[in-house]
C-alpha cells in the first residue's frame, strides 16, 4: 500500500474511529427528472454538507445560470433558499470553485476528492448532506442525506417533485 | 377598545381622516434577495384585514429608509392611490434595509364645545392655533407611531436600536425567519425593553380561512419574546401601549404603537 499524503490526512481526520481509513472521496449522484411543462427551465441546484449544529458547511457544487449577462442569473440563487441561508449570502465569492452551469434531466454524479477544499480539513462527524433545487416557474426540494464522514457507507433518498433519485456515498 | 384607541389616532394621522382603527402594514414584495442592484417593490395600506387593501392608503411623508451603513435611502416611485401607497427600493449595498413609516410630534386633542365633539390632528406646533385656549374637557395625547419592515440582500446586518417609541430587536435578525423554527425578539420602548406587553401576529392570506389564527404572546421582564412560526407567510406583528412619558407640555398622555411585517419561508 502506498502511503499517501492523503491517507495519512485522512487517517489523521478519522481519529475518533478505531480502523483506520483510506482517503475517503464522496461520490453524490443526483437526479433530476424530466418535467413536462410547457415552459420548461432547468433548475438551480445546490449540493452542499453541514453539520447538525450548522457551524460547518461545505459547498459541493452549485448549478445555476452563471454565464448570464451582469451576472444576472444570480438574482434567483436566493430561491436556493436554505442554501443561501446557510452559505451562499455570507460568500464574497459566490460559490467559488463549485459553480457549474445548470444541467439537463438526468443523473449527474459528483465526484469530491478528499483534497477538494470541501474535505480536505472536515473534521470527522456526523453531517448531513444536503440537495436544493430550485425551478424557475416551477417548485423546489429539499432532500437530505445523513453522513457520517469519513465512515463508508451509502445514503439515498427520492425526490417526489424537482428531483428524482439522490444518493450519497463515501468509499474509502 | 384598550387596543383600538392608540391605533385611531395614529392612523387618523397618517392617512386621510376618514381611517378609524384600521390596522396599518407595509407590504414588501422581497425581504431575501441575491444578486446586483436589486429592487423591491412595497405596498402601504390600512385595514380591517392584514395585507388587504380595502379601506386606504398610508400617506408616505414620514417615510424613512435606512441602508446597511446608516445610510438614508431613497425611495423611487412613490405614488398615493385610493387603496394603497406604493414605493421602490434599490437595495445596491448587501445587508439590511430598515424601511419606516415613523412619526413622532404628533398630537391629539379632543374638547367640547357645548354638545359638540371636537378633535384635532397634527404636529405639536399647530396646537395654539388649532385648538381653542380654554377649551371644555380638552385631552391632548402624544403619538409616537412605526410601521416597518426589513429587506436584505445577501448577508444580514445588525439593526440600529430604535431610540423613540416602541421597536424590534433581539437575538433573531427579522430577515431570517423560517417555518418550524423559534425566533427570539426582544421588544424595546425608547430603546429600554418593553415589560409584560401583549405582542399580536397574525399570518397573511386571513381571506383564504374562517379564522385570523392570531398569535398572542407577552415579553417578559426583559422585554423577551418567542415565536414558534407555524408556517411561511408574511406575519403582521403588532404591539401598543399608552404611558405618561410625553415630551410635548400640553399632552397628558402618550401612545406607542408599532407594526412590524415579517416574512417566514420554508424549510
Amino acid at each position: 500500500m502506498k502511503l499517501s499524503l492523503k491517507t495519512t490526512l485522512a487517517c489523521a481526520l478519522a481519529g475518533a474511529y478505531t480502523a483506520p481509513l483510506h482517503a475517503a472521496s464522496l461520490a453524490v449522484e443526483v437526479e433530476i427528472p424530466r418535467i413536462q411543462v410547457a415552459e420548461y427551465h432547468r433548475p438551480y441546484v445546490a449540493v452542499w454538507l453541514q453539520s447538525a449544529d450548522r457551524k460547518t458547511v461545505r459547498d459541493i457544487a452549485v448549478w445555476y445560470d452563471y454565464k448570464m449577462p451582469q451576472e444576472e442569473g444570480k438574482k434567483w440563487l436566493k430561491d436556493l433558499r436554505q442554501w443561501w441561508r446557510m452559505s451562499g449570502r455570507s460568500q464574497d465569492q459566490l460559490a467559488d470553485g463549485v459553480t457549474g452551469a445548470t444541467q439537463a434531466a438526468g443523473k449527474h454524479t459528483i465526484q469530491v476528492a478528499a483534497t477538494h477544499p470541501a474535505l480536505a480539513d472536515l473534521p470527522a462527524g456526523d453531517y448531513e448532506v444536503i440537495v436544493e433545487a430550485s425551478r424557475e416557474k416551477g417548485g423546489r426540494e429539499v432532500l437530505r442525506l445523513p453522513l457520517a464522514w469519513p465512515q463508508a457507507a451509502t445514503a439515498d433518498a427520492q425526490g417526489e417533485s424537482e428531483l428524482g433519485r439522490v444518493q450519497a456515498s463515501v468509499t474509502p | 377598545m384598550k387596543r383600538i384607541i392608540p391605533a385611531l389616532f395614529a392612523a387618523a394621522l397618517l392617512a386621510p381622516a376618514t381611517s378609524f382603527a384600521h390596522d396599518r402594514w407595509l407590504e414588501p414584495s422581497s425581504t431575501v434577495l441575491s444578486g446586483d442592484d436589486t429592487y423591491i417593490t412595497v405596498s402601504a395600506g390600512a385595514g380591517n384585514d392584514k395585507f388587504y387593501y380595502n379601506h386606504n392608503r398610508l400617506a408616505l411623508n414620514n417615510l424613512a429608509i435606512t441602508g446597511p451603513t446608516g445610510k438614508s435611502v431613497k425611495a423611487e416611485n412613490e405614488f398615493e392611490g385610493k387603496l394603497r401607497s406604493v414605493f421602490d427600493v434599490k437595495l445596491t449595498e448587501d445587508g439590511t434595509y430598515r424601511i419606516a413609516l415613523a412619526s413622532d410630534g404628533g398630537v391629539f386633542a379632543r374638547w367640547k364645545e357645548g354638545d359638540a365633539n371636537k378633535r384635532w390632528f397634527g404636529k405639536a406646533e399647530g396646537l395654539e392655533k388649532n385648538v381653542p385656549k380654554n377649551a371644555q374637557d380638552l385631552v391632548v395625547l402624544e403619538r409616537v407611531d412605526r410601521i416597518e419592515t426589513f429587506a436584505t440582500k445577501g448577508n444580514p446586518t445588525e439593526l440600529e436600536q430604535v431610540k423613540k417609541g416602541l421597536a424590534l430587536s433581539g437575538d433573531t435578525h427579522p430577515n431570517d425567519l423560517y417555518a418550524g423554527e423559534t425566533a427570539q425578539f426582544v421588544l424595546t420602548l425608547d430603546g429600554e425593553p418593553a415589560k409584560n406587553l401583549e405582542v399580536e401576529i397574525v399570518r397573511d392570506g386571513s381571506r383564504y380561512r374562517d379564522s385570523v389564527e392570531e398569535i398572542t404572546v407577552k415579553t417578559d421582564e426583559q422585554g423577551r419574546f418567542e415565536v414558534k412560526w407555524p408556517q411561511a407567510g408574511l406575519y403582521w406583528l403588532h404591539a401598543d401601549l399608552k404611558d405618561s412619558k410625553t415630551s410635548i407640555k400640553a399632552a397628558s398622555e402618550r401612545a406607542v404603537s408599532y407594526v412590524a411585517t415579517l416574512e417566514v419561508l420554508p424549510q
